[in-house]
């Protein structure tokens, strides 16, 4: 298999998709011969051309309800939010306008689209350019989220993302797009939406995590084994609907979990996974549910004060040691 | 940007009847529901379109079977004249199973693809993105079908309506924007809400041509209708129609719309799009008055059985709250 950086591996399932269906498109601000703000979607524009690769104007709200139009219409359009911070400019029409949609038609239609959202701190964006977003989704029935975080899983989940037939959010962390690199198949492979990957074994406590938090935890992992604490480390990849079983399983056997992601910790990812976890596997637990977040405010521009809220391999082991004390 | 030019049309009295008989109907359609509504039958989520149904009937004739409408929430009769069953909008107003959410949503938060029809939600101006989505389909099949978008005046103050209305300019999509001018959102009158006075005029800054026209004479809308049609069936891009209009009750029918006088609604009453159009048939001999009362009668017996099986419908099963969330 060639190795692929994250960034890539985007752009390989998108050439893949829409060279495999003639209904795939791509839209945004930039994504034409400019190739993207990242650079994604370079060479698509040349391939493609301006009916399959529009550039739009700087309407985020109009972008993603264009293509729910284009879906109604058996199309699968791909669109990009230039920042995942943007997103907030076209909020309604993913909330309102597509997560409702085959409900309210009674099941007799759905809405095939994917917004891309790069997102994610540790890049100095600021304010707008490193926002995690994914929990004012995560709340809404009707949508489906994902946060790859490997070169193979950022393929396998958008192909996947661009064959479901409902709107699928696909963060994908800014940080990964050049650092995080690997092995990844050509041609048809997907990976299935709803399914977590268990990156690391271990039998002392669970550590579950998505996104760009998936490697610090990994090497946080790898240092509490040399105490001989095995943590068994849990990637999410789809945060709705998240894998209860792998979390639930792994819980009755390590009876410790800590919840380690990027986004701020009040009504974040982690509470969810927290209250479910306390609610049907109460019994098992040796310890508290804890986690590691950020702290509740914005992603500061000043580096100092960006890596100060960000969770990083010290503060997860940190989190982890708190944990075993128990 | 050239004006569109003013088609010539010729309607064969059976056409104009038809014509007629949708603009009965819608009427009858909605005054029961407001009836309906009173009477605690139907909760709520009724929002008339009682005065306006020249503006739906003048397009909507106008069209192919194959071309899309994105009604605005007074619009039902686009779904009755698209070819949903009034039997199944009925059902849709009494949230039964029967009808187009099976109870999950009222009005007109529901579609269907296979008519040509999308459903918006209650975000106003949120349907005209969605209606260059379609329009933007149908540049890339290079096919001659058109997408009919209706909005208020008061959504053209929304984001939706700039985003929409630019993007489709930009891509000179096959596209018709009707502007159902009623001279009220909700409480606030139209002077209230723009500095200017024609909805029309902002389409120029879009880079196509708006017209104002009389919403209330069917033949004037349907005639504007084909202007644009034709223009955006041969590649010319869109248009914006602004029909004038008047809305005769409340924005929904819990408002007792003390917010505009008694003088005001009788100048619009004494407008109504449909006595017009009946003094027109007669003078035209396309209309006597026996069949102005089988007609009557027709419309009658249509929406008594609407109600009739409406009302007989099923309720939804509880554990259908839950349901057709995800395909």
């Amino acid at each position: 298999m060639p190795e692929l950086t994250y960034l890539e591996a985007i752009r390989q399932a998108l050439a893949e998709e829409m060279r495999r269906d003639p209904k795939v498109f791509v839209l945004g601000e930039d994504v034409g011969p400019y190739g993207g703000a990242f650079g994604v979607t370079q060479g698509l524009h040349e391939e493609f051309g301006e009916l399959r690769v529009i550039d739009t104007p700087i309407s985020e709200s109009a972008i993603i309800g264009i293509s729910i139009g284009a879906s109604q219409r058996g199309y699968r359009p791909v669109a990009e939010m230039q920042f995942a911070d943007f997103v907030s400019c076209g909020f309604d029409q993913i909330v309102n306008q597509a997560a409702t949609l085959r409900y309210r038609y009674g099941g007799r239609a759905s809405v095939p689209i994917v917004v891309r959202l790069p997102s994610g701190g540790g890049v100095n964006g600021g304010l707008y350019h490193s926002q995690n977003p994914e929990a004012w989704f995560v709340h809404r029935a009707g949508l489906k989220v994902v946060a790859p975080s490997t070169a193979y899983d950022a393929k396998g989940l958008l192909k996947a993302a661009i064959r479901d037939d409902n709107p699928v959010l696909y963060f994908e962390h800014k940080y990964l797009y050049r650092r995080e690199k690997g092995a990844v198949p050509e041609g048809d492979e997907t990976v299935p939406i709803g399914v977590a990957a268990i990156r690391r074994e271990g039998r002392d406590a669970t550590l579950v995590t998505y996104g760009a938090m998936v490697r610090p935890s990994l090497e946080a992992a790898d240092r509490l084994s040399k105490d001989g604490i095995e943590v068994e480390v849990i990637d999410l990849r789809t945060l709705l609907p998240y894998d209860k079983a792998a979390i639930l399983q792994s819980v009755e056997k390590t009876s410790r979990v800590l919840i380690v992601h990027e986004d701020v910790k009040t009504l974040g990812v982690g509470a969810e996974l927290s209250a479910t976890i306390v609610e049907e596997r109460f019994e098992y637990l040796d310890a508290p549910v804890m986690r590691v977040t950020s702290p509740d405010t914005h992603v500061p521009f000043s580096h100092v004060l960006e890596q100060a809220i960000l969770p990083n391999i010290d503060t997860i082991t940190d989190g982890l040691r708190r944990l075993a004390g128990y | 940007m050239p004006p569109i030019k003013r088609t010539k049309f010729k309607l064969a009295p059976e056409q104009l009847l038809d014509m007629f008989y949708w603009l009965k109907l819608i009427r009858a359609f909605d005054e029961r529901l407001s009836i309906l509504v009173r009477q605690g039958k139907v909760r709520s989520g009724v929002y008339t379109g009682i005065g306006q149904e020249a503006i739906i009937v003048g397009t909507v004739f106008a069209l192919r079977k194959e071309d899309y409408v994105c009604p605005l929430h007074r619009d039902l009769g686009s779904f009755l004249m698209k070819g949903v069953e009034p039997r199944v909008m009925m059902s849709q107003m009494f949230a039964k199973t029967t009808g187009l959410s099976k109870g999950r949503d009222s009005a007109l938060h529901s579609g269907a693809n296979e008519l040509g029809i999308f459903g918006n939600t209650s975000m106003l101006g949120a349907n005209l993105p969605v209606a260059a989505g379609l329009a933007l389909t149908y540049k890339m099949e290079k096919r001659d079908n058109v997408v009919v978008a209706y909005f208020g005046e008061g959504a053209s103050n929304t984001g939706d309506f700039h985003e929409a209305l630019n993007f489709a300019g930009v891509q000179h999509l096959p596209i018709v924007f009707v502007c159902e001018n009623n001279q009220y959102a909700y409480s606030v009158p139209v002077e209230k809400s723009m500095a200017i006075d024609d909805v029309a005029d902002r389409a120029e800054s879009y880079g196509f041509d708006g017209v104002a026209i009389n919403g209330n004479d069917v033949l004037a809308v349907y005639q504007a209708t084909q202007g644009a049609l034709a223009r955006a069936r041969t590649g010319g891009g869109p248009t914006l129609i602004e029909c004038k209009t008047y809305r005769w009750h409340g924005h929904s029918e819990h408002d007792k719309a003390f917010y505009r006088s008694d003088e005001e609604l009788a100048m619009w009453r004494s407008r109504d799009p449909i006595p017009t159009f009946t003094t027109y048939l007669k003078h035209m001999k396309v209309l006597d008055d026996k069949q102005l009362q089988e007609i009557e009668a027709h419309v009658a017996t249509t929406i008594d059985d609407a109600v009739e099986f409406a009302a007989n419908a099923p309720e939804p099963a509880p554990e259908d709250a839950v349901t057709d969330l995800y395909a």
